[in-house]
């Protein structure tokens, strides 16, 4: 019983710090940049929130805000519309 | 009430330049004829389309940012319709902050093609 070191001893050492994730927190583009209009004018834009397929991407892929995820279906639909986007694609970007 | 609105729309790129003006011409001249206040337009030239329509894989965009009453967008809409040079058109509504980003993108372009004239 003598022996049992006082608690700060009686912890586990390892060699090398055993491996945290350490997952990097998703931020909503529009709230981080104060951006406050979706435009459906400007595809390039509007790409980062498509798969290769042209399909919008889920809102836990991208991270963006369901106010947003919103007004970003919106403009790509729009923009879909007016042929700035393809309905289907093969090898977008 | 006087609404802020944006219209995009395709023309057929089988037209000469000429023609297209022309086409703009004809609906600009229905949006200032029914009481509307032209604010900007801008043409974006010959675009390839996204996907064919009407067996087209080009056409001349041109967007009017115009102030008018709410009566005025059915009757141009008709008019879209019934143009056979018109392969697409969209008509949106601004709200307060569209009109900022409209401005905003409206004073970049100045100040753009202003260092070109100098």
């Amino acid at each position: 019983m003598a022996n049992v070191a006082p608690s700060g001893q009686s912890e586990i050492r390892y060699l090398t710090p055993p491996a945290v994730e350490v997952k990097k927190k998703k931020y909503c583009r529009f709230k981080k940049n104060k951006i406050k209009f979706v435009d459906y004018k400007d595809p390039e834009f509007l790409k980062k929130f498509l798969n290769e397929q042209g399909k919008i991407l889920p809102r836990r892929v991208t991270g963006t805000s369901l106010k947003f995820q919103r007004k970003v279906a919106n403009a790509v639909k729009r923009a879909r519309h007016l042929a700035l986007l393809p309905y289907v694609a093969d090898l977008l970007k | 009430m006087l609404n802020q609105y944006e219209t995009v729309f395709i023309v057929t790129p089988v037209l000469s330049e000429a023609q297209m003006k022309e086409a703009v011409e004809k609906f600009r001249g229905v949006i200032t004829a029914k009481g509307g206040e032209i604010i900007n337009e801008e043409n974006w030239g010959l675009r390839k389309l996204a996907y064919p329509i009407q067996k087209k894989s080009t056409g001349f965009f041109t967007l009017i940012e115009f102030k008018a009453p709410g009566e005025l967008v059915k009757p141009l809409e008709i008019e879209y319709k019934r143009d056979e040079r018109v392969i697409r058109f969209l008509t949106t509504r601004l709200d307060k902050y569209s009109i900022e980003y409209a401005e905003k993108r409206r004073n970049k372009k100045q100040s753009a093609t202003k260092p070109t004239e100098e």
